[in-house]
């Protein structure tokens, strides 16, 4: 049916969608404004509160595996930004495990939108700005200060880190969720890699073992969330030494690991079998 | 009502059947165990490479050498499930019968309402400190040099400490769950206390590295209790009859918490109507 429209209509059907849906849970949320101030601002502290950690340790030094407090801050404000944009946008996908015990996934599949949309935007959680508010302040407060030398081609690398960051983030929820098609109580793993990997992103990777930083460039990428791009911003070295042209790779590095999420979805979805109920 | 509340029965044999019962309970959850089990682990380790940078740059800070440091990364670790210190442990259950009214069932039950309460979180930290805590620790010392004391008296001293700590987790928690009967809603409250119970147990950083006056303050609070003083006490920090003074602290928090539990619990049971009539 949607060959007639041509190739970009279900992408646009999509989309659609996911708007009309995101609309309905903010207008939702916006009912209970109290309740919604409440949970935005507690979930900015929740972040916050990672942040004054990383202040109070700097409360007893000046530097962070040689790094200055400016410098942490452009990674952590970098990497929350991103992980922000996609908790916010996707984050919700998490819940597929619990959809997929209690049956109520089998609905979605009988409506007419792509399930993933629907699965994305369901209950979409307007009170994540607030993480992603605190994490914008952070970055903005880091780029005011770190000793860059503004060139459009910097501005650029910028906008590009915090952009495929998110889409880098969005993926790994995307596979933790796919992965649930087949361990529906394992939602914390994928917790690992995107909280986690965001809790290990706000530190330089000076501070970590090597081969930690290789698994984080090599198998989970996440180096090319913030790592690689920041480092070429603040004029240093990679400790893996790599050639300086990975870090530009970025946006590519997300557009692979976004087309696997793509696959392994589907895959989950076409093997899914309903509970029966 | 308020008669309901006021009928003890029961005795101990009832509520060691409901503490078999909460950790039979959590026995079931192979799958989300393991995966915390991966979760853990992995933040352990990052939480360690950080505190190694940070010991390197301040050795001897807060009084602990890096192998004590990097053992409070994983005392916490190990015990963050057991104290419930993540967002939605334990209670959510108790919050969402009160919001739905089924606690006017429980009030007509021939037992007290906190004590089973109590019994089920004490059976489900006992599981998780089993299932989550020992795995992660073990990780830990293998991959790290940490300080874990040979003494065996040390080890039944944190033990009690642990088991004081559930029980002042418990009584902040439950005074959170409580607060539904007022808000309905007291999703917002739980995520606040939630993060200042990570803030102030010293989960993100141990209260002893705080800046001086900040820190002797915050070390009076019951959140201390938590995790500070487990981990001091499994490090050596106490000696002597120091280690009673500390379990004493963590019991009378224990005590006031749970007593003022019991106000507010006859407080909302006489002047609150249960929802659903």
């Amino acid at each position: 049916m949607a060959e007639s429209f041509g190739r970009a209509a279900p992408v646009r059907h999509g989309i659609r969608a996911y708007l009309l849906i995101v609309a309905m849970w903010v207008r939702s949320t916006l009912t209970y404004r109290a309740s919604f101030a409440i949970m935005a601002v507690g979930n900015a502290a929740g972040s916050g509160l990672e942040f004054v950690t990383i202040l109070l340790m700097f409360s007893h030094i000046d530097e962070l595996g040689g790094f200055g407090l400016p410098e942490v801050a452009l990674l952590y404000g970098s990497s929350a930004t991103a992980l922000g944009l996609a908790d916010l946008l996707l984050g919700n996908v998490e819940r597929l495990g619990a959809r997929v015990r209690d049956g109520t996934l089998d609905v979605l599949l009988v409506r007419p939108a792509p399930v993933y949309v629907q699965v994305a935007a369901d209950r979409f959680a307007l009170r994540r700005i607030g993480r992603l508010l605190q994490a914008v302040v952070v970055l903005g407060w880091a780029l005011a200060r770190v000793p860059v030398d503004w060139t459009p081609g910097r501005v650029v690398l910028a906008a590009a880190m915090v952009v495929s960051g998110a889409a880098i983030y969005g993926a790994l929820f995307t596979l933790g969720a796919a992965f649930q098609f087949w361990a529906q109580d394992a939602a914390q793993v994928q917790n690992s890699f995107t909280y986690g990997g965001n809790a290990m992103l706000q530190y330089p990777p000076t501070v970590f073992a090597k081969d930690l930083v290789r698994g984080v460039t090599y198998i989970i990428p996440l180096a090319f969330v913030n790592w690689l791009p920041a480092l070429r911003l603040l004029g240093r070295e990679d400790p893996l030494g790599l050639p300086s042209w990975v870090d530009f790779l970025g946006p590519v590095v997300a557009a692979v690991v976004c087309g696997g999420a793509a696959l392994a979805w589907r895959a989950g979805l076409r093997g899914y079998r309903s509970t029966g109920s | 009502m308020g008669g309901a509340i006021l009928q003890r029965g029961g005795g101990l044999a009832l509520y060691a059947a409901v503490a078999r019962g909460g950790f039979r309970r959590y026995v079931t959850y192979r799958t989300a165990t393991a995966a915390g089990v991966f979760t853990n682990t992995v933040f352990g380790f990052i939480i360690a490479f950080t505190y190694q940078a940070l010991w390197d740059e301040r050795p001897q800070l807060g009084g602990y050498d890096q192998a004590q440091a990097l053992t409070f990364v994983w005392v916490g670790q190990a015990l963050l499930a057991t104290v419930s210190l993540v967002v939605g442990g334990g209670l959510d259950e108790l919050q969402e019968r009160i919001r739905n009214g089924d606690i006017a069932v429980d009030l007509y039950r021939p037992a007290d309402l906190q004590l089973w309460w109590l019994a089920a979180d004490l059976g489900r930290a006992a599981c998780q400190l089993l299932g989550r805590g020992v795995l992660p620790m073990a990780v830990g010392a293998l991959a790290f040099d940490l300080a874990l004391p040979a003494a065996p008296g040390l080890w039944a001293a944190f033990l009690v400490s642990v088991v004081l700590a559930v029980t002042v987790s418990f009584g902040l928690r439950y005074l959170v769950a409580l607060t539904a009967f007022w808000l309905l809603d007291s999703a917002g409250v739980a995520v606040l206390s939630g993060l200042a119970a990570m803030f102030f147990s010293g989960m993100l950083l141990p209260l002893r590295a705080f800046p001086d006056g900040f820190g002797e303050v915050v070390r009076m609070l019951p959140w201390a209790s938590v995790l500070q003083v487990p981990a001091d006490v499994l490090l050596g920090r106490y000696q002597g009859a120091a280690v009673l003074g500390a379990l004493g602290f963590q019991a009378g928090w224990a005590a006031v918490l749970l007593a003022v539990g019991r106000l507010v619990q006859s407080a909302a049971t006489r002047k609150v109507v249960v929802q659903g009539g």
